[in-house]
């Protein structure tokens, strides 16, 4: 290829399995928007201009491929009743669950998407994004799956009790996380999505054995999935993949994020075409790399999942610490146009 | 699941089984028809904690999931709640042991490392979580634990562990300081760069970590 391609034809080229002009790269970037804009953190996302600012600012820095609106999982917990703990060196945190006992499972009630303010913030954000990204730049947001929610909604080792004791209450929270998982998404695609994540770290084994998540959180997935209006990528935010890809395939997701723990060379096996791989650059170690390495890793990975398409080059949580400086950033920017291009041994 | 070539005792084996199916009552009776009554340190050392090693090690090689190491941690605590009860003489009373979630509040690693030892037949004192370093550092000059563990989920909290850190080696140098959780994980020099002693990847390192010290110490 020689001329140069619009940042959605070559993530659609990639996603179809063909190469494109070059491996596209996707800087999944929450926090870094509010540095270019000069802002404090809870102030930057207190609007979705800014948000959109900083994401315009971002892209045009890094070259990204895509522009990403995604606010923090913690906007989820909050319509669900919860409240957000900001803080300005990291991304906000969920606070105190909202389901405390048994009975707040059957009272608690699904989000009206139009009474939450966070959601529509992040609505609001992707209308701006796609004055901008018009057809030429994907548009990327997320949901957290209704499996992995609960750890917000209720507390780590609470929804851990309620998985493995008390079945039916268990699937009547799943039931109204699903239905609200559904919504969500399509009003999220409504709004200009191009592609949605579907953050669901419980899918890993390193969270959860195979054999349950295939009898519990799969079912769901492949709802949902089934149920939008636009093609989701699971992402198991940093959690390893392997085993379950193939479970993953067959519930219709179109890409996976994968860790940075994972074998590249198996998930390359294990996803042939039928789903993009996008991953896997270990951000909370990138801090502190080097040019040199980070053009390194950046080569290493290319040359093990880059051949044939079906792969974006990115981290592998969804989420580029707000510690990693600007340096490093540019140098992976520099790495993937360096190393990245087709035909990669050409 | 688990390698077949280890030398497992039967009662080890069945006891592995029990916990990895979250089987509360088949771990228990386990337990009570192969410990000798009246030893309940030789089971714990023998039987609960080489169980709960063996899950630590396969959950770092991908073979167990996480969710089976908190809930076998949570067996293994109630069983050895019920054979050594806290103040027990028999328990390890020494050293004295301290436990926090530094400035974040993601609790379930600290459990696990807290049921994990308690198994050991260690005592701990949890200081909970969302402890910020002003709060840390009293507690902890206040108390004077020989070994701190600090747990945290969050890059950010990680890295501001540093300054605590500093501030109780600065008024207590012999504290020991063991730092783990998942951002630790994610980047192997980050103890080093925080100050720490030392770093546990799972519970069950940690446990070995403490007896390390706990030998160093002459306890
Ligand atoms: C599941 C998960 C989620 C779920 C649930 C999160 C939760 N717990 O609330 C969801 C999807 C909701 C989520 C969201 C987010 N997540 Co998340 N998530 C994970 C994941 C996959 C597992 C986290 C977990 O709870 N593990 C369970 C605990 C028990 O494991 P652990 O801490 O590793 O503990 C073990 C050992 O480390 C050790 N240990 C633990 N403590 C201690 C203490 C001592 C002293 C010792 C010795 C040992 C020790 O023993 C434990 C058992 O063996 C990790 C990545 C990963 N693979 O670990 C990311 C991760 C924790 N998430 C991360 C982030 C940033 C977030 C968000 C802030 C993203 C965002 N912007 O919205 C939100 C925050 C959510 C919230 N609560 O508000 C980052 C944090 C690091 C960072 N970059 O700052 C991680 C590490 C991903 C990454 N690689 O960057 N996440």
């Amino acid at each position: 290829m020689t001329t140069a391609m619009t940042p959605m034809q070559r993530t659609l080229a990639a996603m179809s399995f063909k190469e494109p002009d070059r491996v596209p790269w996707f800087l999944l970037c929450t926090m870094h928007g509010a540095r270019e804009l000069g802002l404090p953190l809870q102030e930057y996302f207190s609007k979705p201009e800014y948000v959109a600012r900083g994401q315009l600012a971002i892209r045009k820095r890094y070259d990204s491929d895509c522009y990403y609106a995604f606010i923090s999982a913690a906007t989820e917990a909050e319509a669900w009743g919860g409240e957000i703990l900001y803080r300005e060196d990291g991304p906000p945190n969920s606070g105190s669950p909202v389901i405390r006992k048994s009975e707040d499972i059957e009272k608690i009630e699904i989000p009206v998407i139009e009474e939450c303010p966070g959601l529509a913030k992040t609505l609001r954000l992707i209308e701006l994004l796609k004055k901008d990204a018009k057809r030429d730049i994907p548009i990327i947001s997320a949901v957290v799956s209704p499996f992995s929610v609960p750890v917000m909604q209720m507390g780590f080792e609470a929804y851990l009790d309620l998985l493995y004791t008390q079945p039916d209450l268990f699937k009547k929270l799943m039931k109204k996380n699903t239905a609200f998982c559904i919504r969500w998404s399509n009003a999220l695609f409504d709004a200009g999505a191009t592609a949605l994540g579907y953050f669901e770290p419980l899918a890993s084994p390193d969270m959860i054995p195979r054999d349950l998540y295939r009898t519990t959180g799969l079912p769901l997935a492949a709802e949902v999935v089934k149920s939008v209006r636009g093609p989701m990528a699971a992402h198991l935010a940093s959690g390893r993949t392997v085993p379950v890809i193939n479970d993953l395939a067959g519930a219709g997701f179109v890409g996976i994020g994968v860790s940075t723990n994972d074998d590249m060379g198996a998930v390359k096996e294990a996803c042939g075409k039928k789903l993009t791989i996008l991953g896997n650059l270990n951000g909370v170690a990138m801090r502190n790399w080097t040019e040199a390495e980070a053009n390194h890793i950046v080569h290493d990975l290319i040359l093990k999942v880059g051949h044939g398409g079906g792969f974006i080059l990115s981290d592998n949580h969804g989420e580029i610490p707000y510690q990693v400086p600007d340096r490093v950033l540019m140098a992976i920017s520099a790495a993937v146009k360096k190393n990245g291009t087709y035909p990669l041994d050409g | 699941m688990i390698d077949s070539a280890a030398p497992h005792s039967a009662s080890l084996t069945a006891m592995l089984e029990a916990l990895l199916a979250v089987d509360r009552v088949r771990a228990g009776r386990i337990v009570k028809d192969s410990c000798i009554p009246g030893s309940p340190v030789t089971c714990v050392e023998t039987l609960i904690v080489p169980a709960l090693e063996e899950i630590g090690r396969c959950w770092e090689d991908g073979t167990v999931a996480l969710s089976q190491v908190y809930m076998s941690g949570r067996i293994c605590e109630e069983i050895v709640d019920v054979m050594l009860p806290a103040g027990d003489p028999q328990r390890k009373g020494q050293p004295k042991l301290a436990i926090a979630v530094f400035e974040d509040h993601h609790t379930l690693g600290k459990r696990i490392v807290f049921s994990v030892l308690r198994a050991g037949g260690y005592e701990i004192t949890d200081y909970g979580h969302g402890v910020m370093a002003d709060d840390l550092v009293h507690m902890v000059l206040r108390d004077d634990p020989q070994i701190l563990l600090i747990s945290t989920l969050m890059l950010p909290s990680a890295l501001r562990a540093k300054e605590a850190i500093a501030r109780i080696r600065n008024e207590l140098p012999k504290t020991k300081v063991i730092v783990g959780g998942a951002p630790f994980n994610f980047d192997p020099s980050l103890w080093q760069e925080v100050g720490a002693d030392a770093m546990g990847r799972t519970a069950t390192e940690t446990l070995e970590i403490v007896n390390l010290f706990a030998r160093e110490m002459g306890q």
